[in-house]
């Protein structure tokens, strides 16, 4: 495994210290590390079944470890609950976007600040609105009656509410056509020139790299490449790790 | 938000297309312009509205029988709105729900009677009323607790042994103490600082402010975080784990609720028959509940309410045979007009139908005269209408057996043919249904009641899925 050098910023988000993970007696994760700097967009990639869903469910705790740490903003949450880690910053777009469909819109992006009970939101809506102008006409509408691209946009604005430091991102590109993945990743890259850390979880590679700082490869449990974005794809290691040697 | 009157797009560009959606469920016509009309209105001037209009009822009608029946729909209606939240809103699927009406009448009746200790206990009513509610929201606190790890089916059958086992808590575990199959009788009216609630009147008033009271609250709760935070765990529990929703705790505060509304109901029961007895809180009445909160919508407040009234006012004006077969007539009638189009063949089929009729009931007489000596049995002018139309044999048991039987057969005829033949099949089938009605049905009344309740639920249900006031269900695509 090969370090890849982190872009220039100091405070690091999220790391994961040598992380193993079993599913009963079989091992999902063997010595899994990776890190999210402040305000940087990390893919990580991976075919089916490399352990990318359940790094994933790792870093939110809805998965505990066998061994080694989860480190938030330099704080031990290996074994918190979910909604303390995202007390701390961290939200996420889940995979199939996952929006509460009988709800209005409104009321799903009221859902994404439900810690945040009693504080002034306006802020977020703001931000959310400015990102997303569609969501503001469609406040009333249910989530459900929303197109795919749209039911995306809600799924980020709803993670944003939480007004997050790190965003996880889970397979954003799942179930769109390519010119909506093409937008959505468009959209990830403004959200992460807001100044927001994101984690992109991903099976479209080449997507994904053309908008991240850098990138980590998953292969049956194990991180096989990690590097910048550029010289992922640059080299044919990147092929060679997902298509098997 | 926006406001998608003004302007319409052109049709077939982008924006008509993206709203075609909307338009089809605004729907278009009267009806429509009504309801728009309706939403204008806010919702507390509406409920406003309709609870006055409600509380003019007791001085309309002289009857006690009539404000009885008011009685009983309203603490359908508060039951509706318990259950409402456990199953409209939260998604469970709780089928103890009526264990805890028991408990509050059962509760209330212990602690408002001579029913223990020597002198028995008897506390004020409403001292007695937040002791009971109280223990039953912890009580429902604890049933809930399986609905951590249990999901859908199984937490159904986990409550449903719950609902049996307070059953046969109350019938037999302790008689000296519940009354066993007798009850707990000479239970105190209710008495608020000195004022005994005694007559039904009085009972419906106290029921109405409950009811008012109880909607506001939810409306408010169904609005504020917490509403939304069942409405979510409902739709995707995982999802909102990851908007930090305590996913346990809410479940559990839905069960309590539920539990509290249901006592609350519970009591007044209590206080009102001046007694507690194990069959009012067995399964057939839980099918009742669940009949008005489905029938209304589930998961909207006002639905719950109506859907308790319609199947409350339904069942009784079953009993009374010449109500019912007026019930049954005019719900063919009205079937018939809703799905027969167009007008001209529904003309021609009741001509049939009336011709048809008279036919048979001459041929029929002139081969024998017994087989026509019967009178209809529905009374009223209903049954004066029929006399000369519809077979009724001076023995009507054996041929309505008969006829019953061919009635289903014929109705799943029905279902299963098209078109022509379809419309030609009817005519039988609609005076078959008619002397089936006279020679048997009218004679049960009590069997009746529960096969016509349900048949209008089918019919109901088929034509609006969703209920009477329910939002339709959306899935993601």
């Amino acid at each position: 495994m090969r370090n890849g050098d982190r872009a220039a910023s100091d405070a690091i988000l999220l790391r994961l210290e040598e992380i193993t993970t079993h599913y009963g007696p079989i091992r999902i994760l063997e010595q899994v590390s990776i890190e999210v700097g402040e305000g940087e967009l990390v893919c990580l990639l991976g075919g089916n079944a490399s352990g990318k869903s359940t790094t994933l469910k790792t870093i939110l705790g809805l998965v505990r470890p066998t061994s080694g740490r989860v480190l938030l903003r330099g704080e031990d949450v290996t074994n918190r609950q979910v909604s303390y880690r995202v007390g701390r910053g961290m939200a996420i777009v889940p995979e199939n976007r996952r929006v509460f469909a009988p709800l209005t819109v409104l009321e799903n992006l009221e859902l994404g600040a439900y810690l945040r009970h009693g504080e002034d939101l306006r802020e977020e809506f703001e931000r959310v609105y400015t990102l997303f102008p569609r969501l503001h006409e469609r406040g009333d509408q249910l989530a459900g009656t929303l197109s795919g691209g749209e039911q995306q946009m809600l799924a980020m604005g709803r993670a944003l509410m939480s007004r997050p430091r790190l965003l996880l991102m889970d397979e954003p590109s799942m179930g769109l056509s390519p010119a909506l993945v093409e937008q959505n990743f468009e959209i990830i890259a403004q959200i992460h020139a807001t100044g927001v850390g994101i984690l992109v979880v991903e099976q479209n590679a080449n997507m994904a790299l053309s908008i991240a700082d850098r990138g980590y490869v998953l292969q049956t449990g194990q991180v096989v490449l990690a590097n910048r974005s550029s010289e992922l794809l640059a080299s044919d290691e990147l092929k060679k790790a997902y298509l098997g040697r | 938000m926006s406001t998608p009157n003004d302007a319409p797009p052109r049709i077939g560009v982008d924006e008509w297309v993206a709203r075609s959606g909307e338009r089809r469920d605004r729907g278009s016509g009267p009806s429509a312009a009504i309801v728009r009309a309706l939403e204008r209105v806010g919702w507390w001037q509406r409920l406003a509205v309709i609870a006055a209009i409600v509380a003019l009822f007791p001085l309309l009608t002289s009857s006690d029988y009539a404000v009885r029946v008011g009685v009983n729909t309203l603490l359908l209606a508060t039951l509706a709105l318990g259950l409402n939240v456990v199953v409209g809103w939260t998604g469970l699927l709780d089928l103890g729900y009526v264990a805890f009406y028991g408990f509050g009448a059962y509760g209330f009746a212990l602690l408002s009677s001579n029913q223990l200790g020597s002198s028995g206990i008897h506390l004020p009513s409403l001292l007695a009323i937040v002791i009971v509610v109280v223990a039953a929201a912890l009580l429902g606190l604890l049933l809930g607790l399986p609905s951590r790890r249990l999901q859908g089916d199984y937490l159904a059958i986990v409550t449903l042994f719950f609902g049996q086992i307070f059953v046969e808590t109350v019938t037999n575990v302790a008689p000296k103490v519940t009354g066993g199959p007798n009850g707990v009788v000479g239970i105190d009216p209710l008495n608020f600082f000195g004022l005994e609630v005694t007559t039904t009147r009085g009972y419906f008033y106290v029921l109405l402010i409950v009811t008012v009271v109880i909607m506001g609250a939810l409306h408010l709760i169904d609005s504020s975080r917490t509403g939304r935070g069942w409405r979510a765990v409902r739709e995707d529990p995982l999802a909102a784990a990851l908007m930090t929703i305590p996913v346990n705790k809410v479940k559990l505060l839905a069960f309590s609720v539920g539990a509290a509304v249901a006592a609350l109901a519970g009591t007044i029961f209590a206080a009102f028959q001046a007694g507690a007895y194990p069959t009012d809180f067995d399964t057939p009445f839980l099918i009742l509940v669940y009949a008005g909160v489905i029938l209304g919508g589930s998961g909207s407040i006002a639905g719950a309410v109506l859907g308790a009234t319609v199947v409350s006012v339904t069942l009784e004006l079953l009993r009374n045979p010449s109500q019912a077969a007026t019930l049954f007539y005019g719900l063919i009638l009205l079937t018939l007009v809703v799905r027969v189009r167009p007008w001209r063949k529904l003309g021609a089929v009741l001509a049939a139908l009336v011709a048809f009729g008279f036919a048979v009931h001459a041929v029929i007489g002139a081969i024998s005269a017994s087989a026509v000596a019967g009178h209809p049995r529905s009374g009223g002018w209903v049954g004066d209408a029929l006399g000369s139309w519809v077979v009724v044999p001076a023995d009507p048991k054996g041929p309505g057996n008969i006829a019953f039987v061919v009635l289903i057969l014929g109705l799943v005829a029905l279902v299963q043919l098209k078109g022509t033949a379809r419309t030609v099949l009817l005519v039988p089938l609609l005076y078959l249904a008619a002397f089936v009605w006279e020679t048997r049905l009218v004679a049960e009344a009590s069997i009746t009641r529960q096969i016509l309740l349900g048949a209008i639920l089918i019919v109901m249900m088929n034509a609006r899925p969703q209920g009477l006031l329910g939002s339709k269900r959306v899935e993601v695509l």
